[in-house]
């Protein structure tokens, strides 16, 4: 006999959202401070961290997420010599890939800023990092606001790949509640719901914050 | 640290892992022809469409982009057997991926059909031009042009992203490092040369978009630049 699909089990499904959610907030934060790190390498006048930064931002944005998930998973059980928890692997696979998507958001909203205002906050005169830290970015940061925001998106979608390595998330959750009730009809569509209620809010957050910018910068808007 | 990598073991099985890498290139080339098809019919009733259609289609496009491939898969796969609707795994493939393309492909085509300048839409209207011979001989080609790079991305996305495909066991590259790595044990090994023939894969087909767009767009007319890099 298997279970009825009934609220227990759909609880329990609220219950993994949560950890979509954590995990979603962790990578975006740690991405956030290895994409700032990476953007202003991108954009400094050192070639060679240039070429560094670049690279690593070809390499993540040009290999698939779940090959990203694998590696971090058996190079870190290889480093340590012993097989370890899908946490550890997660968080750092997941942060790894949020840098570099949004490092090379963020080199665009950088590099969007025109050059007059460099030579201004030269001609104050304010030191490089002092030009970058007063000028650049606060300005840059307007502009970066709903990319990363629709970035965002992609990575709570992103974090449903976990479950592939044993992370009990909202989908691996599914997985184990389809186990159980044999109702993959009920319960993959309503994981789906539960993620478009998450997603979409953001999704049209992005979307006006991108149409305000646009208005602000004097952009042409298309009905 | 006392791992000794041995890479010899994958060297041994490259034929496997380059098999699984066509499936990889096939299955992206189908499923970006058959999406692509699709998003254009879409991209069309979403911007010509009656209202309703448009807004059907235009739930669509949401669904498929505020829901994680993986799920969209599940359902295919796993969900639809439900209602006696029964695929093999690598046809469910084939129909997640093409289907989870057209969503982010007929937004594209109607940021770049919403491009082209309203002028050119009266002009064909009043030369007594119908919707859709508006939208075939007016709209589609300059609209393709303007959206070609934003196409190329996705097409690298949408190949990278059939690894995931492995969830369902179809036998590309990344269901069959999966099966070599459990049966040799060499995973790290396994998985980082895969890992290496995706970059590969992704690079040439960046540049096999970057020539197929010189040619059809740029060649014999140097002065129009629209690919910006």
């Amino acid at each position: 006999m298997s279970r009825e699909f009934d609220w227990p089990e759909f609880l329990f499904l609220l219950g993994a959202l949560r950890w979509t959610v954590v995990l979603s907030a962790i990578a975006f934060v740690g991405g956030g401070v290895g994409g700032l790190v990476l953007a202003i390498a991108r954009t400094s006048s050192y070639a060679v961290l240039r070429g560094l930064a670049a690279a690593y931002i070809g390499v993540m944005q040009g290999t698939p997420v779940l090959m990203q998930l694998f590696l971090a998973y058996y190079g870190l059980a290889v480093l340590t010599g012993l097989r370890i928890d899908a946490w550890p692997a997660v968080t750092l696979a997941f942060t790894m890939y949020a840098a570099a998507f949004l490092g090379e958001i963020w080199r665009g909203a950088i590099q969007a800023i025109p050059r007059q205002q460099w030579e201004a906050a030269a001609a104050i005169p304010l030191a490089p990092a002092a030009q970058m830290r007063y000028v650049i970015l606060p300005q840059a940061f307007r502009i970066a606001i709903p990319p990363t925001v629709g970035f965002l998106v992609q990575l709570i979608k992103g974090t449903s790949i976990a479950s592939i390595i044993g992370f009990v998330e909202l989908t691996h959750a599914g997985q184990l509640i389809v186990n159980a009730t044999f109702q993959p009809m009920i319960v993959y569509p309503l994981v789906a719901v539960l993620y478009f209620a998450l997603c979409w809010p953001i999704s049209l957050v992005a979307l006006r914050l991108e149409r305000r910018i646009d208005a602000v910068l004097g952009i042409k808007q298309h009905s | 640290m006392s791992y000794v990598f041995q890479f010899g073991i994958v060297w041994d099985h490259l034929p496997q892992l380059l098999n699984g890498a066509w499936l990889t290139i096939r299955l992206s080339l189908g499923a970006f022809a058959l999406g692509f098809a699709l998003a254009i019919v879409f991209a069309f009733l979403r911007t010509a469409g009656p209202r309703p259609v448009r807004a059907a289609i235009g739930g669509y496009v949401e669904f498929i982009r505020n829901t994680p491939f993986l799920v969209q898969l599940f359902i295919i796969y796993f969900s639809l057997p439900a209602l006696g609707i029964r695929f093999e795994a690598i046809t469910a493939a084939l129909i997640g991926m093409s289907l989870n393309f057209s969503g982010y492909a007929t937004e594209i085509m109607r940021s770049g059909i919403e491009a082209v300048p309203r002028s050119q839409i009266e002009a064909g209207h009043s030369l007594g031009f119908t919707r859709l011979q508006i939208f075939r001989n007016i709209i589609v080609f300059p609209a393709l042009r303007t959206v070609y790079p934003a196409l190329a991305s996705q097409f690298v996305l949408l190949m990278l992203g059939s690894s995931i495909v492995a969830a369902i066991s179809a036998e590309e590259l990344t269901a069959v490092t999966n099966t070599l790595q459990s049966t040799t044990f060499r995973a790290f090994e396994f998985y980082f040369v895969a890992t290496a023939m995706y970059l590969l894969m992704a690079l040439g087909a960046r540049l096999s978009l970057h020539a197929i767009y010189w040619a059809v767009f740029e060649r014999g007319r140097p002065s129009e630049r629209a690919w910006s890099r």
